[in-house]
């Protein structure tokens, strides 16, 4: 059976931390940072729990600052 | 050229001249007493021949934006309407000058304020001259008294819009918008191609053809220190047409004793007075401003020197005479003769005004 | 597989489209603005129209989307935006035009520009965020905002008795002869924005092969003036927007040619 690897790169100066992705994402990769804030003050996303991604892109899909890129490979 | 001798109306004539001048558009809406404009263009169908859209929009507020559209496209394109109409136009119009845009509006005025009535007037200097709508900016002003000049107004008109980027209007009167006389129609002039309006108008909004940078058209600016800027630049506009675009005619200035200044086509029925008052010895000159703004204050104090008193007859309560005191400053009694309402002065009426306020202010004694 | 080895560009699957800019944007966190840029620019992109869209900006919260959309703009008065696209598509028939206008803007002021290019069968692309509130201005009532709901402007809800009823302006310009294809969709879910991108994506290549005017609502959330979070804006316009404003095409035919100039 295939296997499915994904990674999500998030520009975190764009991020407003707006959750939106946390949400979207169904594999619970994402999560906002609980301390850390950008140079705009926005705790911004970033992948807590990489290893689970999918590379779905319903993440980048509902992201409205355009922050996220996604990356893909089915390993067969 | 004998072929291009025309007897028509000054509205027929400004729709004849938007087409020979290879205007590319035309966005109105029909008021009295300037529909005839929109009807003419109908009736002769340019887009079958130079191309040129015409378009009956939904309000004058359409029409005012439509040709802001088109303007910031690149385009040379006008509206038309009258007083009531020209309010609603107001916004837009503070919008193309603050977006530095050439466009013409022709307003052939009728007699307000409110509804008021479809007779003519010349009641919107004020709201011409001095901005008319929000915002410091001024319209380059051109006031008609001829069918000929309603002709001619249109090529000037757009000429001096695109020299200066700043849109100019053609304010007319329901008495020169309706009479019909001889008129010479200019040359058919073909319309720019989409080629020539992109060198002409590098600015335009018409597509980043070629992988340009993308141009914007925005009359916002929330950085007061840009906007600022921008402000100082209309104004530097503003000071260079002042002083390269005066326009003005003079007729028997050099003796006069007294003067009456008048634009459009009141000026034609003060001459008449003037060529009657002659006949009885009394030396009367003339002044018709052709702009109205910019207002060609310096013709007027040169024209004063000379005289005993300054009579400004207009179709209105009193308006242009605000610049003529301007120009004169105190140095020569100045006073007003006009009729309001939609009447327009008889020759007679003006002549016993001037009598009255100047000769023989105090017949009793 | 290590994250190295996945994040190479021949793996890449999603991108930020080439013409939304580098500006980061002025709108909150969460905006479905953000989301609707996004679109537009994938589909001006993948439709090959750069140099050929023009958009009409309005006054409102996407009064700078000139700063993000790499395509020619004007930025028109409070409503007008129709009437600019008319005069330009007219006087640039090749070219694509479309309008990016909020609730206030498109059915409030600009209620009769709106409804005449529309009826005119404009070859133009009419898009509306509707939020169902002015955020720019604040968070007042619109046209759209729903009955009971609060704005600045309706601090105790808004009452039909008193500001009248919501206006479903996608269903009163889809019963206009111009419009070819009206349609209301969101930006809420990966699912919404996938077809929400189809909408856009119609309706423009409708405006390129002189089909009529496209319409398409945007039913959007704005959490400033809602006060909600993001996500909780997403709930709350899913449980209470889509029962006025049910998304989905509303009109989709062609018009007969030559109907529109």
């Amino acid at each position: 059976m295939a296997k499915i690897h994904g990674a999500v790169t998030i520009e975190q100066e764009r991020c407003k931390g707006c959750d939106l992705c946390v949400v979207a994402c169904p594999c619970d990769v994402l999560a906002l940072q609980p301390k850390e804030v950008n140079d705009r003050g926005y705790h911004f996303a970033y992948p807590q729990n990489a290893e689970a991604c999918i590379g779905c892109a319903a993440c980048a899909l509902v992201c409205p600052d355009a922050c996220i890129e996604v990356y893909k490979v089915v390993e067969r | 050229m004998k072929d291009d001798i025309k007897l028509m109306k000054g509205n027929e004539a400004i729709a004849h001249a938007a087409i020979r001048y290879g205007a590319d558009g035309y966005f109105g809406y029909p008021i009295t007493p300037q529909s005839e404009v929109l009807e003419t263009l109908e009736a002769l169908m340019p887009w079958e021949t130079t191309g040129m859209v015409v378009l009956q929009a939904e309000s004058e507020v359409a029409s005012i934006n439509m040709v802001y559209g088109g303007a910031a496209s690149g385009k040379a394109v006008m509206t038309s309407s009258s007083s009531p109409g020209v309010s609603l136009m107001q916004e837009g119009i503070s919008y193309l000058a603050a977006s530095e845009l050439p466009a013409l509006i022709v307003n052939v005025m009728r007699g307000g304020p409110g509804l008021g009535t479809i007779h003519p007037s010349q009641s919107d200097y004020f709201q011409a001259t001095k901005g008319g709508g929000h915002g410091d900016y001024h319209l380059i002003v051109l006031a008609p008294s001829t069918v000929q000049e309603m002709a001619d107004f249109v090529g000037l008109g757009f000429d001096l819009a695109f020299k200066y980027r700043t849109p100019a209007m053609i304010l007319a009167d329901g008495i020169v918008g309706q009479m019909m006389e001889k008129v010479v129609l200019p040359p058919q002039r073909p319309r720019r191609t989409d080629e020539e309006v992109r060198r002409q108008c590098p600015w335009a909004v018409n597509g980043r053809e070629g992988g340009r940078k993308r141009n914007v058209v925005t009359s916002l600016e929330l950085d007061s220190a840009m906007m600022e800027k921008n402000n100082e630049r209309f104004q530097r506009t503003y000071r260079e047409i002042e002083k390269n675009e005066v326009r003005y005619e003079a007729k028997y200035t050099e003796d006069a004793d007294y003067l009456i200044v008048a634009f459009g086509s009141i000026a034609r029925i003060c001459l008449k007075a003037i060529e009657e008052a002659r006949k009885e010895g009394i030396k009367i000159g003339l002044i018709r401003p052709i702009t109205l703004w910019p207002f060609p204050y310096e013709a007027i104090r040169e024209a004063a020197r000379n005289v005993k008193g300054i009579l400004c007859v207009e179709i209105n309560a009193g308006q242009m005479i605000e610049d003529v005191r301007l120009a004169v400053s105190d140095s020569v009694p100045v006073t007003h003769f006009g009729r309001m309402g939609g009447i327009v002065p008889n020759p007679q009426e003006v002549l016993d005004s001037l009598r009255k306020d100047f000769i023989n202010p105090n017949p009793q004694k | 597989m290590k994250r190295e080895d996945i994040i190479k560009p021949e793996n890449k699957v999603y991108s930020r489209p080439r013409l939304l800019d580098k500006n980061i944007m002025h709108y909150c966190p969460g905006c479905s603005h953000g989301v609707v840029h996004k679109l537009v620019a994938e589909v001006i992109e993948e439709l090959g129209l750069e140099d050929s869209a023009i958009g009409i900006a309005p006054v409102g919260c996407a009064v700078f989307a000139y700063n993000y959309i790499d395509c020619d703009w004007i930025e028109a008065a409070h409503g007008r935006a129709p009437a600019l696209a008319t005069a330009v598509n007219r006087l640039y028939p090749s070219k694509v035009v479309f309008t990016y206008q909020g609730d206030g803007d498109l059915a409030a002021i600009g209620s009769a520009e709106t409804i005449h290019a529309c009826t005119r069968g404009e070859n133009i692309v009419i898009i509306m965020i509707n939020n169902g509130i002015y955020g720019m201005t604040g968070g007042q009532m619109s046209p759209c905002t729903l009955e009971g709901a609060k704005t600045a402007t309706t601090p105790y809800g808004r009452r039909a008795d008193l500001n009248g009823f919501p206006l479903r302006v996608s269903n009163v310009v889809s019963l206009l002869d111009g419009t070819c294809y009206v349609t209301r969709q969101a930006v809420h879910t990966p699912a919404a924005v996938r077809k929400a991108k189809a909408a856009l994506k119609k309706a423009f290549t409708n405006a390129r092969d002189k089909k009529g005017t496209s319409f398409v609502e945007i039913v959007a959330t704005c959490s400033s003036g809602w006060k909600m979070t993001p996500d909780k804006s997403n709930k709350w316009m899913a449980e209470n927007m889509f029962a006025h404003y049910p998304l989905g095409d509303i009109k989709d035919t062609a018009i007969p040619a030559g109907t529109a100039q």
